[in-house]
């Protein structure tokens, strides 16, 4: 049973990881690189939208990418039982 | 009160705060030493981090190389973060919960074999130095400017500076020092980036005042879009559009791949999050660091675009007799030159270079005879033919954005103990690291398994003291080669610590052939490129003889890859790791369990 919960508890894991390393490489490698040609028709406040990414915009994707994982992660700790007393 | 005392009140203060914090936290123990006890808050684990991630490079040079290559420079802004988000799901929370002291504890304990940890020790010490003779220099830059001294003896005050607190007090001294550091280093950044970008934009924040339309000095809006207008005014200089980037897509794509994993695989930073409590907070202190490392990194694109708009304004087509002091200041130092191309006493800044390479002059500051008919130093390069007339490099715009936005000279003082923060913070973390490498891999763990706690604590003191002085060396005598071997660390812990570390959490199956196989083939291939193109034949360093178009700053991606290709295969051809090892494996993967921590 303890085998079978820590086995769930990895597979759990590793679906948020991919999750979220898809929008990291989406933000970055795609807006802020391969894409920044297209994107940079679109204006965005003073800035063309590629440009923005690549120079702010991925920064801040970034944080937010490891605050939420920190969170989805102790919500996961706790319903898996395997969080630190 | 002028700017000189100032800036001996700030800097002198700075110092005493450190040296303060140094004796609060001297280390008793080897824990103490290698990783503050475990017992360190995630939120001063966060900016400790920030600190020592950002070295006197990014203090410095950042914005000014922003300021010159723009969109170009986007490698850095999101290969310097994005690392980050690597750590916290990859590698972070599984190397606090292992629990030990140094990067090759782990390598070498993964994969049950002294080779490995050997390997990684030798890696580990080769990174770190290349990086600490720039920090060194740094110091000695910085010290040279404000204070006036010899670049050499301001080297030997910031050795004995960091000798002090990373000797006495080991990784808890340089934790809580850099945590102050941290606080110096991103006050003196934001507050010339926040006058600026009041100045030009009306906006408090630079961050939306990069996106801003300029205001005139009256404070009227002008309705023109700061970047618009800087677009403007480069393309009309015969420079490349400021938002437009000259690399190619696929070397762009690999440069930032090299840098994310490679800031993930750096040691000194690894190594911070084995400082904090638990694995819960080794996660959430990776987020803590990246908004610490992001107020700068976000400022910094939008203080690149400010000075570039406002250095073209005051010394474009300005006479050399009227240009503001800090011209004259930089120009002494060795920073700026200027070359009357066209006889008339006036500055032209136009597309490429005045000369080739850094300006020389025909004598020293001091000496009348080798001045010009306006007063100017007599650069001794020979000329390019284009009707660019003057250099001015990079490195001075953040130290001289005050001078340039005509600001209180308190905050000229602040940069330069920002400067010194930067510099201090990011060798003190180094040191620390080649010295744990040395007591503890070599010594404790591979030639004299049996000396004491008290012997090792000696050991580690002992060698973090040489390590300094070695570092002051390079500092005082830099190779000539610096610059080229940045390239070297960020590839390196790419091509190998990345991949070994991630596959020994990720993959129970991967055994010590692969992982050491793997780590060989990644190291070499990544070694021999940069060697290949940086030393044997530099002249043929470009676009078209590269593999597959990617230069030697973004080798360190495909290195990587090649490191994961032959680990795997190696991997099925042999046999697995012992049951022990797989067990250690399924261990970390579970945060319960965490060893305790000492509480300061």
């Amino acid at each position: 049973m303890k085998e079978a919960n820590a086995k769930a508890y990895w597979s759990a894991n590793i679906k948020l990881i991919m999750g979220y390393l898809v929008v990291w490489f989406v933000v970055s490698y795609g807006c802020g690189i391969l894409l920044v040609d297209v994107l940079n028709n679109i204006q965005f406040f003073g800035f063309k939208l590629g440009f923005w990414f690549a120079q702010q915009g991925a920064i801040y994707f970034f944080l937010a990418l490891i605050i939420l994982y920190a969170r989805s992660m102790n919500k996961l700790d706790e319903c898996f039982d395997v969080h630190e007393q | 009160m002028d700017v000189q005392l100032l800036t001996y009140l700030f800097v002198g203060a700075s110092f005493a705060l450190y040296i303060g914090i140094a004796v609060w936290s001297r280390a008793g123990s080897t824990k103490e030493f290698y990783v503050a006890g475990g017992g360190v808050h995630p939120i001063a684990n966060g900016a400790a981090t920030a600190a020592d991630w950002m070295s006197a490079a990014s203090f410095i040079s950042m914005a000014g190389i922003i300021a010159y290559v723009g969109y170009d420079a986007s490698v850095y802004l999101m290969g310097w973060t994005g690392g980050y988000v690597l750590l916290a799901m990859l590698l972070a929370p599984y190397l606090r919960k292992f629990g030990k002291f140094t990067v090759p504890d782990f390598v070498g304990d993964r994969y049950y074999s002294s080779v490995a940890r050997t390997v990684a020790v030798v890696c580990v010490i080769f990174i770190s130095f290349t990086y600490v003779a720039g920090q060194m220099r740094g110091t000695g830059i910085v010290f040279a400017r404000f204070l006036e001294v010899d670049v050499n003896v301001g080297v030997v005050i910031g050795m004995a500076i960091v000798f002090f607190y990373a000797v006495l007090g080991g990784m808890k001294g340089i934790t809580y020092t850099q945590v102050a550091q941290y606080c110096v280093l991103i006050f003196a950044f934001l507050v010339p980036a926040v006058f600026l970008s009041i100045m030009m934009t009306g906006h408090v924040l630079p961050q939306t005042g990069f996106g801003g339309t300029l205001v005139d000095a009256q404070g009227n809006d002008t309705g023109v879009y700061l970047l618009q207008k800087l677009d403007q005014v480069v393309t009309d200089l015969g420079f490349r559009e400021y938002t437009e980037g000259s690399k190619s897509t696929i070397d762009v794509f690999f440069i930032t791949a090299a840098l994310m994993c490679g800031t993930a695989g750096l040691p000194h930073v690894i190594v911070r999050f084995f400082t904090v409590p638990t694995v819960k907070d080794a996660r959430i202190s990776a987020g803590w660091a990246l908004f610490f490392i992001a107020l700068l990194y976000t400022t910094a694109p939008a203080v690149g675009a400010f000075a570039r708009v406002n250095l073209v304004e005051t010394v474009n087509e300005t006479a050399y007799e009227e240009l503001p002091g800090w011209f004259y200041n930089w120009e002494n130092t060795g920073l700026i030159g200027w070359v009357d191309k066209n006889g008339d006493g006036i500055i032209q800044m136009r597309g490429g270079d005045p000369f080739a390479g850094k300006p020389s002059y025909e004598g020293s500051a001091d000496s009348q005879a080798a001045r010009g008919e306006y007063g100017q130093r007599l650069v001794s390069n020979t000329p390019t033919d284009n009707e660019s007339e003057v250099y001015i490099d990079r490195d001075i715009i953040v130290l001289a954005n005050p001078e340039i936005g005509n600001l209180p000279a308190w905050v000229i003082a602040l940069v330069a103990a920002g400067g010194v923060a930067a510099a201090l913070s990011t060798a003190a973390g180094l040191l620390l690291v080649i010295s744990s490498a040395i007591s503890h891999d070599l010594l404790k763990k591979t030639f004299k398994p049996d000396i004491s706690e008290k012997q090792e604590l000696m050991a580690a003191r002992m060698a973090a003291a040489v390590a300094i002085v070695i570092a002051g060396y390079f500092g005082i005598n830099p190779p000539g080669f610096v610059a080229q071997v940045v390239a070297f660390a960020f590839g390196l812990a790419a091509s190998s610590f990345f991949p070994v570390i991630l596959l020994g959490i990720f993959s129970k199956r991967m055994n010590k052939e692969g992982a050491i196989a793997g780590m060989l083939v990644g190291l070499v291939f990544t070694f021999s490129y940069i060697v290949y193109f940086k030393f044997i034949s530099p002249e043929l360093n470009s676009a078209e003889n590269w593999l597959l178009g990617v230069s030697p700053e973004g080798i360190g991606s495909l290195g990587m890859v090649l490191n994961f290709v032959v680990a795997v295969i190696v991997c099925k051809m042999t046999p697995p790791p012992p049951e022990h090892i797989q067990h250690i494996v399924e261990d970390i993967r579970v945060p319960r369990g965490a060893g305790t921590a000492v509480d300061h």
